[in-house]
């Protein structure tokens, strides 16, 4: 069965690869993880690259984007910005999620959508479980490489967990009290 | 006080049911404990040495006495019989089981409460000033913005998994009651020249490992901006506060490493875009909200001095101590102790909280607050009761004229249910109270801060009490760290160390040399921290080291006095 992720409510085929560089050995600098991503070979077909992989490779991986064959990845401690001029050019953009109690993809998320305008797929990668959906969704993502050792029948459910919400955010830029008139206390309250 | 409305309601109740399922797919081994773990923090369930602790919010402290009743139901049905009231002003139950939670939730909700960001890793419950709206010397009644924050930091989509827990308090009085110094955001409401309210932003307070006092960042922020203005130093946070070592994640390092105004300068950056945004506070919501604050139905009253009135002794020093004034003539707020000597500090029986709730319907609009030293306040008392009150509830142990006092001890639950704790905390305060367990003398003492943690997370605000205890680990036994000098409020200071650490049975005695120092070096209307901080830990130092404390007949310590 080939590989599935949910995109928007629904759970569809994946047909993109994930490229992730070879893991570090422990005690690998910044600095030699990144420059393994630069030197990464792009496999053939539609491929989600490393930030770094694309910022050393993007003038060779130039056509292979106009052909909407390239997405992006971003890890925790990257900045979405460095992405600001070529966000055009991407079919679609990823945030990782090494370990799900790692927030900083939500802000990433946030980031993209309400600053840099991306309006592509924006895919939640990595550690990506149901109870975590639900808040992944409201800062902007709309599709999910969801954990494969998990149902993602099971996953869905975390989409549709609350049907109301407080705060102002990507999917929902009023908050509720600008959305509801709320009531007042009953005299003597 | 604050009542849910339809929204609240929907939103508390799709949360039940989704910690419901939660919880059963943990029990059915589809969640690993790794997975579970955050989601039940998120929801203030704990595995301690025992048993699994749940703490519940009380929002900015204040319930209504249907709550406290659910309490002792909860206490009785689900517990051993009592709760434990937090330094957070929240109460915590120490005995519970993972598969009840979801109906002691359901309970909860049934009075409209919950256990939502009691813990983990998100921004928690808000705390505030106990005597919010009757304070004599309050400038704006803060629990409107209390709740304005507690609505929308709730189930926040994009701070859920944060670098550490965050912690924000805000005070709205002349003297900070709130503690707003030791917090991640510290709020202090303020009105600017023109005459319009808002806030002062102080960020990067905090205890813990590495204790600082906030640093403030904004000196005033209309107050339609308090949301947009939050989120941005949320987001500064989130993106760079230290995830690498959970020692160093709090934003008191971040705003350390950066400097304050390069702090700030990140913080107003962020929220250049995000003022004016639709996040920001109509003055509608802010007038609808501050309406469910507004002050009781209070009858027109003289003055009236219960002092005078009866002459009985222990009665005035129960005034002294345990009432506090009203902004509303005729009235006073009333502090029940829950420090009676004998008695785990903040502790409450099913039969108290019932008691408790009985006299707020009786003689408080039917309000309680918890205060975070751990004690139970009845706002609204008229003055010509307050001889009455007092008669009654001295038969329930919660007259001990102690606020502010030497035995008015703030403690963590510590090594007898913590699983963090290094070393065991309540039976310490117990010693304490026990040794001076002497009315005249602690009134002689005046006012202190008796503040204990069993371990360095210091629940039990040691680093502020003007003498602080710390329970250590070393090679597997407990030791008692003290220091002295430590302050909460509109001076906080952080205590210092005065030197090597106590035995248990060693810590009343380190306590009185430190009381005969201050006794002897005291200028006439010197409170303890005064002199401490006047004098420094020299004095203190010498003489609680000068001879061996001696416990039943041998030394005990780790040091040998050489």
């Amino acid at each position: 069965m080939p590989k599935q992720i949910i995109k928007g409510r629904e759970i569809v085929a994946n047909d993109w690869t994930l490229l992730r560089a070879p893991e570090a050995a422990e005690g690998t600098s910044a600095e030699d993880a990144a420059t393994a991503a630069e030197t990464l070979t792009v496999p053939a077909g539609r491929v989600i690259v490393p930030l770094a992989t694309w910022l050393a490779q993007r003038d060779a991986l130039a056509s292979r984007a106009a052909n909407r064959e390239i997405g992006v990845w971003i890890a925790p401690h990257e900045d979405p910005v460095a992405l600001r001029e070529d966000l055009p050019r991407l079919a679609l953009v990823a945030v990782d999620f090494p370990k799900f109690t790692d927030g900083r993809g939500y802000s990433h998320a946030w980031n993209l959508r309400s600053r840099l305008g991306w309006t592509g797929e924006l895919r939640a990668i990595g550690d990506v479980l149901r109870d975590q959906l639900f808040s992944m969704q409201r800062v902007g993502f709309d599709a999910y490489d969801t954990r494969p050792d998990r149902s993602i029948e099971d996953a869905l459910k975390g989409l549709t967990v609350f049907s109301e919400t407080y705060q102002a955010s990507v999917d929902q830029r009023v908050p509720l009290f600008r959305r509801h008139a709320r009531p007042t206390p009953a005299a003597g309250a | 006080m604050y009542q849910y409305d339809q929204y609240d309601h929907l939103i508390i109740r799709e949360r039940i049911e989704q910690y419901r399922d939660q919880v059963q797919r943990r029990l059915n081994d589809e969640l690993t404990e790794a997975e579970f773990l955050p989601l039940r923090l998120q929801n203030g369930l704990y595995m301690q040495r025992h048993a699994y602790m749940l703490r519940i919010a009380v929002p900015y402290g204040l319930l209504s006495s249907k709550q406290m009743r659910m309490f002792a139901h909860i206490a009785r049905k689900y517990d051993r019989g009592y709760g434990h009231f937090t330094t957070r002003q929240n109460i915590q139950f120490n005995w519970i089981k993972l598969e009840e939670t979801p109906e002691i939730l359901s309970d909860l909700a049934s009075v409209e409460m919950h256990a939502i960001q009691t813990s983990g890793n998100c921004i928690r419950n808000v705390t505030s000033d106990e005597f919010a709206g009757v304070a004599a010397d309050e400038i704006i009644d803060p629990r409107p913005y209390a709740e304005v924050l507690r609505q929308w930091s709730t189930f926040h989509p994009e701070f859920i998994a944060l670098p550490r827990k965050f912690k924000v308090a805000i005070n709205g009085a002349v003297e900070d009651r709130a503690a707003i110094a030791v917090h991640d955001i510290g709020l202090t409401v303020v009105k600017n020249e023109a005459g319009e309210i808002g806030f002062k932003v102080m960020v990067g307070g905090g205890m813990g490992r590495t204790p600082i006092l906030g640093s403030v960042i904004r000196e005033f922020l209309p107050r339609e901006h308090l949301l947009t203005y939050t989120e941005a130093i949320m987001r500064v946070y989130n993106l760079h506060g230290r995830r690498d070592n959970k020692y160093k994640a709090r934003i008191k390092i971040l705003l350390k490493a950066l400097g304050v105004e390069e702090f700030a300068r990140q913080v107003e950056a962020e929220w250049e875009d995000l003022k004016g945004t639709e996040q920001t506070l109509t003055l509608e919501e802010m007038e609808r909200i501050i309406a469910y604050f507004q002050p009781h139905g209070y009858k027109a009253l003289p003055s009236y001095d219960a002092a005078a009135a009866h002459a009985d002794k222990p009665f005035h020093n129960w005034l002294k101590r345990n009432v506090k004034p009203h902004k509303q003539p005729g009235y006073a707020a009333v502090v029940l102790s829950l420090k009676k000597t004998g008695v785990p500090p903040g502790d409450a029986t099913a039969e108290q909280m019932e008691y408790m709730a009985d006299l707020a319907d009786r003689y408080s609009f039917g309000e309680l607050r918890v205060t975070h030293e751990q004690n139970i306040v009845l706002a609204d008392v008229e003055q010509s009761q307050l001889y009455a009150l007092w008669l009654e509830i001295k038969s329930h142990g919660l007259a001990t004229p102690n606020i502010g006092l030497l035995t008015d001890i703030i403690c963590c639950p510590g090594g007898d249910f913590c699983s963090l704790a290094n070393a065991k905390s309540i039976p310490i305060a117990q010693a304490i109270a026990e040794r001076f367990d002497h009315i005249d003398f602690l009134h002689d003492i005046g006012d202190f801060e008796l503040n204990i943690s069993g371990c360095i997370n210091a629940c039990g605000h040691h680093h502020v009490g003007n003498i602080g205890v710390l329970g250590v680990d070393k090679d597997g036994s407990e030791w008692y760290q003290v220091s002295i000098g430590g302050a909460q409020g509109n001076n906080s200071a952080i205590g210092k160390i005065i030197g090597p650490s106590f035995s248990a049975q060693q810590m009343p005695e380190v306590i009185d040399r430190l009381l005969q120092v201050y006794v002897r070096e005291r200028t006439p209307e010197e409170r303890f921290v005064d002199t401490a901080q006047r004098l420094g830990i020299a004095p203190f130092k010498e003489f609680v080291y000068a001879t061996p404390i001696e416990t039943a007949g041998r030394l005990v310590g780790e040091d040998e006095y050489a």
